[in-house]
């Protein structure tokens, strides 16, 4: 088992005062939790916090806690000490009052099972024993822009821990197979009605909540139900208008570039972004691109647009 | 012949299909009927219908409610802080969008 430096978790000195681990946990709680943070280890970070202010904001547990020693490490092989908790009385008979199923081994052997009031939070099994029915969980899933366009099906492995016959949670990975509705966007939650946490006693499964993010394409870009693609133009085709080919998630279609765009200039295709009711937009943004004057023939051309069509890029900003 | 073959599962998008009641969402969420009007009077969530007991919540209501309870309890905002929280968290996530086209 791993020691715990719940100090360092907390980035207080051992000798802070209780209102000094209070606001530090108060900004930690901010800055990782799972709701706010787009950390991708924040609720990993999130529970090692509450667990390290678990102990540190209770006097009692702190200061059994400090009886192990300043010379401990994070991370370092421990094993607590025989009679290392002896004298110290905890709150709420036993050690602990509430079911706190997701302290490390650490804690628990520390404090016991049930550490702290912490479980009422993010994640945790509050009211478990009170209810029947399964918790709800959420995974995320990874799909591509085309699988929202066409639908798709998915294989998700899922971790989750179980109570073991042991009375301890094990974790358990299982494998689902999922269909992808066409139309979904990022962001979206693909409810699976009883695939969640199983529940007590007769009671019912929770429900499982797939996040569905977007895999980045190397070239469309979706914002809500409308898909964006920078599109090359030649400067003539920019100027002289075009019909060029387009490529959509859809396949490609022929589109119309209007004579004198420039870059930046944003063309609709109605209805060919995300599908549903109502589909979304696709949108052509013109990005002119030069050929390169790598011959001489090439630079002539430059030299003779440059006679032909007297030009100051510039005259916006006044130079 | 695998017997492993599983079995393809079809859900419901939260965001389009589900619409729940008063009392859909209370039970989803565990949490009373007064918690969630409270919430609904600070306009987290908006019910079509008129009154509570013919509220329709949109799916989404429920990871709004959720996101507000769990910000109560683990960082002791109050309902019109977590409030303040959920609306900036939109327009966090719609600037990331954003941003992302620009990051590429």
């Amino acid at each position: 088992m791993e020691f715990k430096d719940y100090y360092e978790i907390m980035g207080v000195k051992r000798d802070a005062t209780q209102d000094e681990i209070k606001r530090a946990y108060r900004k930690l709680a901010r800055k990782y939790h799972p709701d706010v943070s787009k950390e991708p280890d924040a609720e990993a970070r999130f529970k090692e916090v509450g667990e390290a202010y678990e102990v540190l904001k209770d006097p009692e547990k702190r200061t059994a806690y400090d009886q192990l020693g300043a010379s401990w490490k994070d991370g370092q092989d421990f094993r607590p000490p025989p009679d290392w908790d002896q004298g110290f009385e905890f709150p709420g008979g036993g050690y602990t009052n509430v079911d706190a199923e997701q302290f490390s081994d650490f804690f628990e052997s520390l404090f016991g099972r049930g550490g702290g009031a912490y479980s009422q939070g993010f994640g945790g099994r509050a009211q478990r024993e009170y209810h029947a029915r399964g918790e709800d969980t959420h995974a995320k899933v990874v799909i591509d822009l085309e699988d929202a366009f066409n639908g798709a099906t998915r294989t998700i492995t899922l971790k989750h821990s179980e109570m073991g016959a042991d009375g301890r949670p094990h974790l358990k990975e299982r494998t689902l197979n999922v269909r992808i509705p066409k139309g979904v966007r990022q962001g979206q939650h693909i409810r699976l009605a009883k695939q969640g946490g199983a529940g007590i006693g007769k009671g019912e499964h929770g429900d499982l909540y797939l996040e569905i993010e977007f895999r980045q394409h190397p070239f469309y870009h979706v914002e809500g139900l409308d898909v964006y693609l920078d599109l090359p133009v030649a400067p003539w085709e920019a100027a002289l208008g075009a019909s060029v080919k387009v490529p959509t998630p859809n396949g490609a279609v022929e589109m119309k570039i209007p004579a004198n765009s420039s870059t930046g200039r944003k063309m609709r295709l109605k209805g060919k972004g995300i599908p549903g009711n109502p589909a979304g937009d696709f949108y052509v943004v013109i990005q002119v691109t030069l050929p390169p004057a790598d011959t001489e023939a090439a630079k002539a051309a430059y030299r003779e647009l440059e006679k032909a069509a007297p030009f100051n890029p510039r005259a916006s900003l006044g130079v | 012949m695998s017997k492993d073959v599983l079995s393809l599962l079809t859900g419901e998008v939260l965001e389009d299909s589900v619409e729940l009641t008063l009392a859909d969402l209370c039970r989803a969420c565990r949490v009373p009927a007064d918690r969630v009007i409270e919430i609904v009077e600070e306009g987290i969530v908006e019910p079509l219908g008129g009154d509570p007991a013919h509220w329709r919540f949109h799916g989404v209501s429920l990871r709004r409610v959720g996101c507000v309870l769990r910000l109560e309890r683990d960082l002791g905002v109050n309902t019109a802080g977590a409030a303040l929280a959920l609306q900036l968290l939109d327009e966090i996530e719609t600037l990331r969008t954003r941003l992302q086209r620009f990051n590429d």
